[in-house]
């Protein structure tokens, strides 16, 4: 589904990713995770062409995402909420999104009201901006407004940051559900590892820019994770 | 402190992707500002020989103080469009260990150091040198340039209270333009004469300089107050933080018959009511719409197809520069969405596009009474609304690919009370000024009706091009994405 082939992004001459080449197969759920400057939101941007690769490209579904727009109508996302437009109301916002995905009202209403639960009767019919909104239902409005209009492909980047325990166990059911039963393909990062290897099936660790582990989700994973992260501090520290 | 802080402002200002990126600018505006700096000295060394021979038998220093009450009101206006208090990042400093009024005191200080104050020091001084080398007593001319110098300073403080009082509605400049209009409207019915009131006052203080007191203790109150009003703002709860507004909606499905580019419609329509930025340059159509009757009531310009000309660009174009010249800048809080979503990069531009047609087809409209005051006024602003059409549309469209400034509609920073500044308006001449020289060179050399059919079929040519122009302009913007989406994602 998404194919990663030499990639690599430089700014002034510092190479901030690298990867030979990685496949992302349709349904999967996949988790990237790394410390601080490894990498992870660059590959997202990488991936909704929001930057341009040095070398290398992306391939989703057969286009290449920094030549054609084609990957655009199956490919949904939410990277931070600088993808929120503020002066709207969250059903605004969602009639938007779902007008440019070709959703009409009815349809866009009926897929909210799922998610009724996970909103906690915070966002839908309050009369309040978006912009007036506390970071976490910004953040929820952002979610679900990435999951208008069927998309094949679901971009998150650290979905679970400001949200509240409650919201994170129904967003790792949410995001479990779309992929195993829906058989979409799921992108999250994350900087917790508990979370992460709940929802996502395969994990890849990106350090500097460069994988550096990626393994199949089993009971020892997070304890390897752990145990990779803890490690790479101590060597850290001799250096 | 102070030192810290002006580091931060050295930083802040050299640091800006704006002022790396637009350096032209800034080399323009060093211009304008010596154009000013020249004409106020010459009107500073000038004064003195114009008002003697206009008014041969009188006091030319009377006289000049008689005109005062004008100078101050023309300031305060252009203060008011045109200045801003400087804009200070506070949030980061309320917690560390500065004192609130050592913050204020800083950006108040600040404002005092503006273009605006300096530049009447350029005819101020040079006229009271040459007063007194006229032979009037020094001990007479030096407090009164002294209080023309306070004077200035007050205006500078005034003009922020007005502002800071005046922010919170929702028609920004009607209290001051109604407190100039019933000052002038006293003075022009007589009923009572501003001009030999504030003439009396100056020549007061020159004939008895203790009374400069006066005007010491008003700076000394105009300054307290901002102080006043600024400290209270340094809370994040009171001047930081938005207030919740609770939303009004109204039904846009009209724009449904636009077909594929409503869905942008209804958002560019949302843009524009619901920020004060946007709204504030639609209720600068309403001004726009009043301009011709400041031109038209008057004989001299009535007669002047040159007058019709500018009013008749800037009246129906009005809209189309305030906010055109923002495209896609409005939009650079959410860009990077806008970028991912699946959209036609045309039919967002095609909405932008077809707001500005419909402003400038509706100011033209409203400005059909006009014709009262000849027809040929009306033809005027028809070639001019044509123009707009065709041309400054399309200008403005490509001009705003090269738009790298993000504009932060969510920020209600402590000082920032307007949203254009003068930069804004310089950009906006030569889309006012060719349509006039193209009209000149017709009605110069041929006459009235070739001016206006050089516009209109210049208009039409771009018109008829649309399409063509649209596909190079949306190819501009494709190749300009990632620097967009780059600038966009900075701040400042």
């Amino acid at each position: 589904m998404i194919h990663t082939k030499d990639l690599s992004k430089a700014y002034n001459g510092t190479t901030v990713l690298n990867i030979d080449e990685l496949t992302i197969p349709k349904g999967q759920s996949f988790g990237l995770v790394g410390n601080n400057g490894a990498g992870k939101t660059t590959y997202f941007s990488l991936l909704l062409d929001l930057i341009k690769p040095t070398t290398g490209r992306i391939t989703s579904n057969e286009v290449v995402v920094d030549q054609s727009e084609d990957w655009k109508p199956f490919t949904s996302a939410f990277i931070d909420e600088s993808f929120l437009i503020g002066y709207l109301t969250p059903e605004e916002y969602f009639y938007f999104i779902g007008d440019l995905r070709g959703q009409n009202k009815a349809d866009i209403d009926a897929l909210t009201s799922q998610f009724e639960d996970f909103f906690n009767g915070e966002i839908l019919g309050k009369k309040k901006y978006l912009r007036d909104l506390s970071k976490g239902n910004q953040k929820k409005a952002g979610i679900v407004a990435a999951l208008i209009g069927n998309p094949e492909v679901i971009i998150l980047d650290e979905p679970f940051a400001n949200l509240d325990p409650t919201t994170q166990i129904r967003l790792k059911q949410i995001l479990k559900d779309l992929a195993q039963k829906q058989g979409v393909t799921i992108l999250v990062s994350s900087h917790d590892l508990m979370h992460v290897t709940d929802v996502c099936e395969r994990i890849v660790v990106l350090e500097k820019g460069n994988v550096v582990k990626d393994l199949e989700t089993n009971p020892t994973t997070l304890k390897e994770l752990e145990a990779h992260f803890s490690g790479s501090m101590a060597t850290q520290e001799e250096e | 402190m102070i030192k810290h802080f002006l580091n931060l402002e050295w930083k802040q200002y050299f640091r800006s992707s704006y002022w790396q990126k637009s350096l032209a600018l800034n080399i323009l505006l060093v211009f304008f500002a010596l154009y000013f700096i020249v004409m106020f000295l010459g009107l500073g060394f000038g004064l003195l020989f114009i008002l003697k021979k206009a008014y041969p038998d009188q006091d030319p220093f009377v006289i000049a103080n008689s005109f005062l009450f004008y100078w101050l009101i023309v300031d305060l206006m252009m203060r008011f469009f045109l200045q801003k208090l400087p804009v200070m990042s506070v949030k980061p400093l309320l917690t560390l260990p500065i004192k609130r009024s050592t913050i204020v005191h800083f950006v108040l200080g600040k404002s005092a150091l503006s273009f605006f104050n300096f530049l009447p020091l350029f005819a101020i001084i040079p006229f009271s040198i040459m007063l007194i080398r006229e032979g009037y007593e020094t001990a007479q001319i030096l407090p009164w340039m002294f209080t023309l110098i306070i004077v200035v300073l007050i205006i500078n403080f005034l003009n922020f209270i007005i502002e800071a009082l005046s922010s919170k509605t929702d028609l920004p400049f009607l209290p001051l333009l109604a407190t100039v209009g019933v000052l002038y409207g006293l003075e022009y019915f007589g009923i009572v004469s501003m001009t030999s009131l504030v003439g009396d006052a100056f020549m007061g203080i020159s004939n008895n300089s203790v009374l400069i007191l006066i005007p010491i203790v008003l700076l000394a109150i105009a300054y307290a107050f901002n102080f006043k009003i600024l400290k209270e703002k340094l809370f994040l709860d009171s001047g930081l933080k938005s207030k919740v507004t609770e939303v009004k909606a109204a039904d846009l499905s009209w724009t449904n018959r636009f077909g594929d580019i409503a869905p942008f419609m209804q958002l560019d329509l949302k843009l524009i009511w619901r920020n004060k930025r946007t709204k504030s340059s639609a209720f600068l159509m309403l001004i726009g719409l009043l301009y011709g009757l400041f031109f038209y009531t008057q004989p001299i310009y009535r007669d002047s197809l040159y007058a019709a000309s500018f009013v008749g660009i800037f009246s129906t174009g009005i809209f189309l520069i305030s906010f055109g010249q923002f495209i896609p800048a409005w939009d650079s809080g959410y860009y990077k969405m806008l970028m991912s979503q699946n959209i036609k990069y045309e039919q967002y531009l095609r909405s932008k596009f077809v707001l500005m047609i419909l402003s400038v087809v509706i100011m033209f409209v409203l400005g059909i009474p006009y014709v009262y005051f000849g027809w040929k006024i009306l033809v005027m602003h028809f070639a001019a609304a044509v123009y707009n059409i065709g041309v400054n549309s399309h200008v403005m469209l490509y001009g705003g690919s090269f738009n790298r400034k993000k504009i932060d509609l969510n920020q209600r920073a402590a000082f920032n009370y307007q949203g254009t500044g003068a930069v804004q308006w310089i950009i906006g001449l030569p889309i006012m000024l060719i349509p006039l020289v193209l009209f000149t060179i017709g009605n110069i050399f041929i006459g009235f009706e070739a001016g206006v059919a050089i516009l209109i079929v210049i208009g039409v040519a771009g018109i008829v091009l649309h399409k063509k122009l649209m596909k190079s302009i949306t190819q501009r913007y494709l190749d300009s994405k990632y620097k967009m989406i780059d600038a966009f994602s900075q701040d400042n």
